[in-house]
């Protein structure tokens, strides 16, 4: 039972991002401008133009293309023939127009910056959100409870852009504790790195930690009120027992679901986050090459970004049934 | 808890309707009222923008060179951007636009977009939800697939992405209908759900069964049940919205200059924010007042409702 809900979710995965895939190269077979006089320049002849339509397949039909590009990711592809044979190995995602560099070498290279922006936003936002939400729950009603609901509605206002701007003039500027970020690995230098990246964290952090600290007050404040919690406080359990055994779980559960599909759809959130700081990672990239036109590298991006939030989806269906023991699938 | 605070519901008389009870208890409460008149203010601001350069003679494209320091490679004049009875809000560095100016022009452009997006999602939201859950069957199929696949999608990227692949053309409307194809799933579903368990009702089978058709169910039995949950989603829809078309704009793939938006003075500024920090203060404060305003006149509203589902 299980094996085949698995399954028929996957083959779902497959279906939608089989048909993310058609629907952008549609738009940009439909929208674009001509790539070959893209990649031309303007010392351009139309037997150039000509010759880099036929390399790089632009005079096929539309399916062929198509299957060509598809084809590309599982089995690899080869561009142009003869003496300018070039092979493209098996995740390919063909090359940038502008830079005539590997899309997936690209992607590959630049993940690690977004990921490391990804994950640390990530860690901040759920430790400050659910914290803050839970000590809300907890004194509802007292100053705390005002002050920290205020200021997680502010929180959750702030564009990040302008929280980005703002905390580089008061941090990097005007006290100069924080030196401008730069992408470096934490090997290289571990004090560099985390002052690279605090900003970054923080900005993207903030309007999660938010709307975190909001969703956790309000469902363990329902949770408290229900049967079961006063059974259990009736049975003499002490609150930070009952809290603990009893409320957690059920109201945590919710956050759990919300944090799989917003962790995965970051990608989107990072790209306003890593072009503001000028960390090179996928966001940026992406930035980069709409700003460029650069078509292989925007397909691929919006590709990967699909293929992490579908992916995230399923994910957080099939935790949900470990985590929450009503929804379970049970054999009849 | 709301109940206690309106003795003469309780103790009978004629009951007022939701629309004007959730008027009342929201003019009662601080923080919607002070939400309301900031967004007045701006929707006013909006409207009289015209007005606004009439008065202090500087339009939203006006460059004043006087007002910087040419120099300096174009730092405003004087403390904090440029600000003095000339400039009320200081002016952009290098070409000395008014800013107050620009905000108030801008104001027209993230209003009208947001208002529009908020119009078109409601209504494509409201038609397709109702469909699905009304008729059910294959439309609710086929319109819960369409759902999904919206759903899945990385909005924000994606929208950046046809945003830049689309030829120039009329920019505000495109922000709106690529907002807008985004938008409404997230309604829709929703209005679905809530038709689906409308539609077995008694009152609509009553109304079914006396010989109502069709439209009369769908808006005289069904739609009116729906009025105060719209409102609550509608309400909560449009600051999401500001924030987006700010941030399309920031983005380079928005607005088009010369037309101003906050969210393009804010890309402006990224560049002088060590010089002119009141250069991107001034819009993203704006911004933020904004998308706060609505936001907690959203929630009260919200609780508003609620409170009186509860009584």
């Amino acid at each position: 039972m299980m094996a085949r809900y698995v399954i028929g979710r996957l083959a779902g995965v497959v279906v939608i991002l089989f048909l993310v895939c058609l629907f952008t190269f549609v738009l940009f077979f439909t929208l674009q401008p001509d790539p070959a006089v893209m990649i031309c320049g303007k010392t351009c002849t139309p037997e150039r133009i000509d010759q880099i339509r036929d390399v790089l397949g632009l005079n096929l039909p539309f399916l062929t293309q198509f299957f060509g590009f598809l084809g590309g990711i599982f089995a690899g592809r080869d561009y142009g023939e003869g003496a300018n044979l070039v092979h493209c190995a098996a995740p390919c995602l063909g090359y940038s127009f502008q830079t005539n560099q590997s899309v997936w070498d690209m992607v590959v290279e630049r993940l690690p910056v977004s990921a490391t922006v990804a994950i640390g936003a990530a860690v901040l936002w759920l430790l400050i959100g659910i914290l803050a939400g839970l000590l809300s729950a907890v004194k509802e009603g007292t100053w705390w409870d005002r002050g920290a609901m205020g200021l997680a509605l502010g929180g959750s206002s702030v564009p990040n852009y302008v929280l980005a701007l703002a905390l580089q003039y008061v941090l990097v500027v005007q006290l100069q504790v924080l030196p401008f970020p730069q992408a470096v690995a934490f090997g290289d230098d571990p004090v560099v790195w985390f002052q690279s990246y605090l900003m970054p964290w923080i900005v993207l952090a903030t309007g999660y930690a938010c709307l975190y600290a909001r969703l956790t007050r309000a469902n363990v404040i329902d949770t408290l009120a229900e049967n079961f919690m006063r059974t259990a406080r009736s049975k003499g359990l002490s609150p930070a027992l009952t809290m603990r055994r009893h409320a957690l779980r059920p109201a945590l559960t919710p956050i759990a679901t919300i944090f799989g599909m917003d962790f995965a759809a970051l990608l989107g959130g990072a790209l306003i986050t890593e072009t503001v700081f000028g960390l090179n990672g996928v966001g940026k990239m992406a930035a980069d090459s709409i700003a460029k036109n650069d078509q292989p590298v925007i397909m691929a991006v919006t590709l990967l970004a699909a293929f992490f939030v579908v992916v995230g989806n399923v994910v957080v269906d099939l935790v949900y049934t470990r985590l929450d023991p009503r929804v379970r699938i049970t054999t009849p | 808890m709301t109940v206690a605070a309106h003795p003469e519901q309780v103790a009978g008389g004629a009951p007022a309707t939701s629309g004007r009870r959730v008027l009342r208890v929201l003019l009662r409460d601080r923080g919607a009222v002070i939400s309301g008149a900031y967004l007045a203010l701006i929707v006013l601001m909006a409207i009289g923008a015209p007005l606004i350069s009439a008065i202090t003679g500087h339009g939203p494209n006006d460059f004043d060179t006087a007002a910087v320091n040419t120099d300096l490679g174009g730092v405003p004049y004087g403390s904090l951007g440029g600000i003095s009875a000339e400039h009320l809000l200081g002016v952009e560095p290098q070409n000395g636009r008014d800013i107050l100016a620009r905000i108030a022009y801008g104001a027209r452009v993230s209003l009208i977009i947001a208002a529009s997006a908020t119009t078109l999602t409601t209504l494509l939201g409201v038609v397709l939800g109702m469909l699905a859950g009304f008729y059910q069957g294959w439309v609710d199929q086929a319109i819960c697939r369409v759902m999904d696949f919206l759903m899945a999608f990385p909005a924000l990227i994606f929208m950046i992405a046809i945003l830049s692949a689309l030829p120039q053309g009329n920019r505000p409307v495109l922000l709106v209908v690529v907002i807008s194809v985004f938008g409404w799933p997230y309604l829709a579903r929703v209005v679905r759900g809530q038709t689906l368990t409308l539609v077995n009702r008694e009152f609509v089978e009553a109304a079914r069964a006396s010989g109502a058709s069709t439209g009369q169910l769908v808006f005289k039995e069904i739609l009116p049940n729906l009025r105060s949950s719209l409102i609550v989603m509608t309400t909560l829809a449009v600051p999401g919205y500001v924030g987006t078309e700010a941030g399309l704009s920031f983005l380079g793939v928005g607005v088009t200059p010369p037309t101003p938006s906050w969210g393009q003075m804010i890309a402006g500024s990224v560049g002088w924010y060590a010089v002119d920090p009141m250069y991107f203060v001034i819009p993203g404060a704006f911004l933020f007042l904004t998308v706060l305003s609505l936001t907690v006149l959203g929630d009260r509203i919200r609780a508003a409702f609620d409170a009186g589902d509860a009584s």
